[in-house]
């Protein structure tokens, strides 16, 4: 039996009622949404916040919509709710291959797109992927709302730019012409986290490559992007030899950490693959073979 | 804190500490055991239970959570004597081996098929693919949720089965 320590609940029930609450509290409240990943630390005592700020009943915080040249994706959208969308199948199918190996049905069901950004695990696949689609967070504070890319997002694990009386409100995906993009997740059971994983976004202006994105999950990479790579692809005809250079560039900067799912050297092998293998499938969905 | 739940289509007033999960409170507060606890670590699957019409993993939800929701268990299945087709397969396939998993799964299986009546083996081993048996290797699982697929489908030729779940479903919803 683990039972977390004892604490005091709030229910929100709007945007500005939980930014109040996160004011009142000054610091010693927590907000939770699916809760898992912050009600399993709870019962570990890894984390023990004296208040709990229940944010599922704001509906402000929900839903997919299409906003001009923006996908909106609200911090409360289910795993689940993102993986049956229509529009973001569409637009991002990263999204979607992301979403399919995350956790498993039940838990997808109740985590939340937003509780797993904020998480910030090294090993999470959304931060990979949004980081790729270049999206940006919107963050609520209790004086303004503000607009921080995605890549600036993660201060370093389990931490990100959101204030203790701030709340994560939105994603904005950019929608623009000639994009395409995939995931991949190399992982040793379903539902696991990844060994590695990578996801990659490009922007083709016939065989061009005018703007890309390749984020890497639990591959030790800084703010979850291959930096280096993206600058060697920028301007460059799409091809099966640059995508394997931009993979071994890739390899090449990140830090894979040693830990039971495997060595570092193994883990930049998989970097190097999975970054050519995502590259080909997202140019493939932007109607490039290579 | 005070919280009102319906469970299995009744009304439940409980005066509860915010830390107690919703599995702890389907069993301890309110008697409803057959919901089990596994791991408590959201990763077995024992203790899954419909909140407002979707399988959540209960030891990993708050029943203040479940503040003013319709929560179903598997003590919801059977009706009036007669077992919900999914409970009949699983005897019938020997799906249950030591029983553990069996009410988790049990939910996942009724979740699926109301929402596919004829699914393939393929969305099935999808759908408890965030469910632990240690006993049956899943095969029987499988087969069985298979088979409660056949026992509905052949059902809704007569209609009993069907209207059957149909009403399950109508009370919690209400």
């Amino acid at each position: 039996m683990q039972v977390p320590a004892q604490f005091e609940y709030e229910r929100a029930t709007s945007v500005a009622h939980a930014v109040d609450l996160l004011v009142k509290y000054n610091g010693a409240g927590r907000v939770i949404a699916g809760g898992h990943s912050l009600i399993p630390m709870m019962k570990l005592r890894l984390a023990r916040p004296e208040v709990l700020i229940d944010i599922n009943e704001v509906g402000e915080l929900a839903g997919i919509v299409r906003d001009g040249d923006e996908l909106r994706i609200g911090a409360l959208v289910r795993h689940n709710e993102l993986l049956d969308s229509a529009e973001a199948a569409q637009l991002f199918p990263i999204l979607v291959d992301a979403e399919r190996v995350i956790a498993d049905p039940i838990v997808r069901n109740r985590g939340t797109v937003g509780g797993s950004l904020c998480q910030a695990d090294p090993s999470e696949d959304l931060s990979a992927a949004f980081s790729a689609l270049r999206a940006d967070a919107v963050i609520q504070g209790p004086q303004i709302r503000r607009t921080v890319p995605i890549r600036d997002f993660f201060v370093g694990p389990y931490e990100t730019v959101v204030g203790p009386d701030e709340l994560l409100v939105e994603l904005r995906v950019p929608v623009r012409p000639g994009s395409g993009s995939a995931f991949v997740k190399v992982s040793r059971r379903a539902g696991d986290w990844a060994v590695g994983a990578v996801g990659a976004a490009v922007w083709l202006a016939g065989d061009v490559i005018t703007e890309i994105g390749i984020g890497l999950s639990a591959l030790g990479a800084q703010n979850f992007v291959a930096v280096e790579a993206e600058d060697f692809l920028r301007g460059r005809v799409v091809s099966a030899e640059a995508f394997a250079e931009a993979g071994r560039i890739a390899a090449e900067h990140c830090d894979p950490p040693v830990d039971q799912r495997g060595p570092a050297d193994y883990k930049r092998h998989l970097a190097a693959t999975l970054v050519a293998r995502s590259l080909t499938l997202a140019s493939h969905r932007a109607g490039r073979e290579v | 804190m005070d919280i009102t739940v319906t469970v299995n289509g009744r009304q439940y007033r409980r005066t509860i500490e915010p830390r107690v999960l919703l599995a702890y409170f389907l069993r301890d507060e309110l008697g409803l055991t057959g919901t089990h606890l596994g791991c408590d670590t959201s990763n077995c699957g024992a203790c899954v239970v419909w909140l407002d019409g979707l399988p959540v993993k209960s030891c990993t939800v708050l029943a203040a959570m479940a503040d003013g929701k319709q929560v179903r268990t598997v003590e919801s299945l059977a009706r009036n004597g007669q077992l919900d087709p999914v409970q009949q397969a699983f005897i019938d396939c020997h799906g249950a081996q030591c029983g553990f998993c069996t009410p988790g799964m049990l939910m996942t299986a009724r979740w699926l098929l109301d929402r596919d009546p004829d699914p393939s083996e393929e969305r099935i081993r999808e759908a408890i693919s965030g469910q632990l048996c240690r006993c049956t290797g899943y095969e029987n699982i499988v087969r069985a949720i298979r088979r409660a697929a056949e026992l509905s489908n052949t059902a809704d030729d007569d209609g009993s089965s069907a209207a059957l779940a149909g009403e399950q479903r109508d009370e919690v919803a209400s």
